[in-house]
């Protein structure tokens, strides 16, 4: 079983943690651009490195940023999203 | 008879014939250039060849000939899918399949034996009538069963369960069918040699050089090729393939899962698979079982399997058939999947001129070989993109015209 490091929890089974997406950075809703929307909406992040990530410890609905390397699978690092967002 | 055969058996040179030729030398340029042998790219070379009189081609393969998501899929083929645009387009792949042994002189024991899924509640009930009503509209054979009917059409599985996973009914795809992977590939590479088509194992792409909005060659790890068209079926790969030539395809990667148990003797006479459980099983030929079920949780290029998936796919099975519990289980193993926002594939144009998408075939794309095939072939013969392919088009993403089967590819096959 994997570990994920909740930064309230502390180490838990990655069961206990509900995947939610890539963080994406969201354009202004009423200044973008129909391409714009569609790039935030599907745009893909999915090279072979690190990727900043939303997930959710299920049992306390606590939600939290977790930087993973999608090649390796090893978790770089994980924040409370005050700690700042990715640009 | 039997005499000429001991004969030929006790011989000391019988005449060899390999299906498939050794890879040859790379030559400076092709007029068509299909980067992956898998399956798709295989087909596509085989239509090509044979329907369209275009045998200057290479198959690059960076490994063995159809050892990416063609050797490691679960080989369901079905058209229950839920848009008319998917259901045309998938239900041309399963009559493909009725054909294939046939057209290719191999035989790739395609066995129609109808797939069966189950619903353990009236909201999947609800959304079966929904697919059956679809299915029957577009001319394929789907209709939702009742407890009854399900007993009958598979009469080992429990249905004394109850509570929250009672089997309530189900949907029966007589349709619905399986065939040998490793047969397909291969009759489709020995077809597209035998008419001069390349195949060359072993052979990574490395770079795409574009330049004027065309493809002008490819680097491999063998040379540099110039190419006419070029066509991108790389399975897992594709999103990374693409961006070599500068395409960002809306493509994520997840693992995928499955395994077989050891062979015992034949007594699953459907595919069966659970909704709610996220569990599917096909008996092979052999007699082995095959179990496969969702995809991993989240995001990764790892193929290494997870006791918690391989645990989760037993208990499914065990639950659908409880006298599973003592067997053993044989191999398993993981995929690459390369999934679309709509779990739908992406086929025909890019952004440049001459290159072509076959791509995002996520968990469900060994039923779409053939007809993939066909229709690559035709889109690069005649450099236009025929009408059943043309709401795959990657455009659909910035038009929004998406093409949703998420509910019809959840139990991921
Ligand atoms: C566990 C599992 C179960 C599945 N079950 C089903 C099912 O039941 N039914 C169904 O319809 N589908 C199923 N699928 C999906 C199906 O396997 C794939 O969609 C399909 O096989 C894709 O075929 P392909 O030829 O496009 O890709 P692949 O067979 O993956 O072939 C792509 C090839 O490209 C090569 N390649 C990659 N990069 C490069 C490069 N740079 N240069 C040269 N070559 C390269 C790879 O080595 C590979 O051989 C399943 C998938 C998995 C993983």
């Amino acid at each position: 079983m994997k570990i994920l490091t909740c930064p309230m929890n502390g180490p838990r089974n990655i069961t206990e943690f509900q995947y939610l997406g890539p963080f994406r950075a969201m354009p202004d809703p009423d200044d973008a651009s129909d391409t714009d929307w569609a790039q935030y909406l599907f745009r893909a992040e999915n090279s072979r490195g690190p990727v900043v990530e939303w997930w959710r410890h299920t049992p306390s609905n606590y939600v939290f940023l977790a930087e993973r390397h999608l090649g390796t699978g090893d978790v770089i690092r994980t924040f409370d999203p005050s700690e700042g967002r990715p640009s | 008879m039997p005499l000429k055969l001991l004969k030929y058996g006790l011989a000391r040179d019988y005449p060899v014939t390999g299906d498939i030729p050794a890879t040859p030398d790379l030559r400076k340029s092709y007029d068509v250039v299909i980067i992956g042998g898998g399956g798709h790219g295989l087909a596509c070379a085989f239509y090509l060849s044979k329907y369209h009189g275009i045998t200057n081609v290479a198959i690059l393969e960076k490994g063995y000939l159809a050892g990416g998501n063609t050797a490691r899929n679960t080989t369901t083929i079905r058209s229950n899918y839920i848009t008319p645009e998917g259901i045309a387009f998938y239900k041309e792949g399963v009559e493909l399949y009725g054909e294939m042994s046939q057209e290719l002189d191999f035989n790739v024991m395609f066995s129609q034996r109808g797939q069966l899924t189950l619903a353990h509640s009236e909201t999947t009930m609800r959304s079966f009538h929904l697919r059956a009503e679809m299915g029957k509209h577009m001319g394929t054979r789907l209709e939702v069963v009742d407890q009854k009917q399900v007993q009958e059409l598979c009469p080992h599985l429990n249905m004394d369960y109850g509570g929250a996973l009672e089997i309530l009914g189900g949907l029966w795809h007589e349709d619905g069918g399986t065939a040998r992977h490793d047969a397909v590939a291969w009759g489709y590479a020995a077809q597209a040699s035998r008419r001069g088509v390349e195949i060359h194992q072993r052979t990574e792409v490395e770079s795409i050089n574009v330049n004027g909005g065309r493809v002008q060659s490819v680097t491999t790890n063998r040379g540099e090729i110039a190419c006419g068209q070029v066509m991108i079926a790389c399975g897992g790969a594709n999103y990374e393939v693409a961006m070599k030539a500068g395409v960002r395809l809306p493509i994520r990667c997840y693992p995928l899962q499955a395994m077989v148990t050891q062979p015992i003797k034949p007594w699953l006479h459907t595919l069966v698979s659970s909704v709610s459980l996220h569990t599917y099983l096909v008996q092979s030929s052999r007699g082995e079982l095959v179990i496969g079920g969702g995809s991993d949780p989240y995001q990764s290029y790892s193929t290494r399997s997870t006791l918690d998936m391989k645990e989760h796919l037993a208990q499914g099975a065990v639950h659908m058939f409880p006298f599973l519990q003592n067997m053993r289980l044989l191999r398993q193993w993981a995929g690459t999947t390369d999934m679309t926002p709509d779990y739908s594939p992406i086929m025909g144009a890019s952004p440049l001129d001459n290159l072509w998408l076959d791509c995002g075939w996520g968990t469900w794309g060994f039923k779409a070989t053939p007809v993939a095939g066909k229709y690559m072939a035709q889109t690069i013969a005649n450099g236009k993109v025929p009408d059943i392919l043309r709401p795959f088009g990657m455009d659909r993403f910035t038009s929004f015209e998406l093409l949703n089967e998420m509910g019809a590819t959840a139990a991921s096959h």
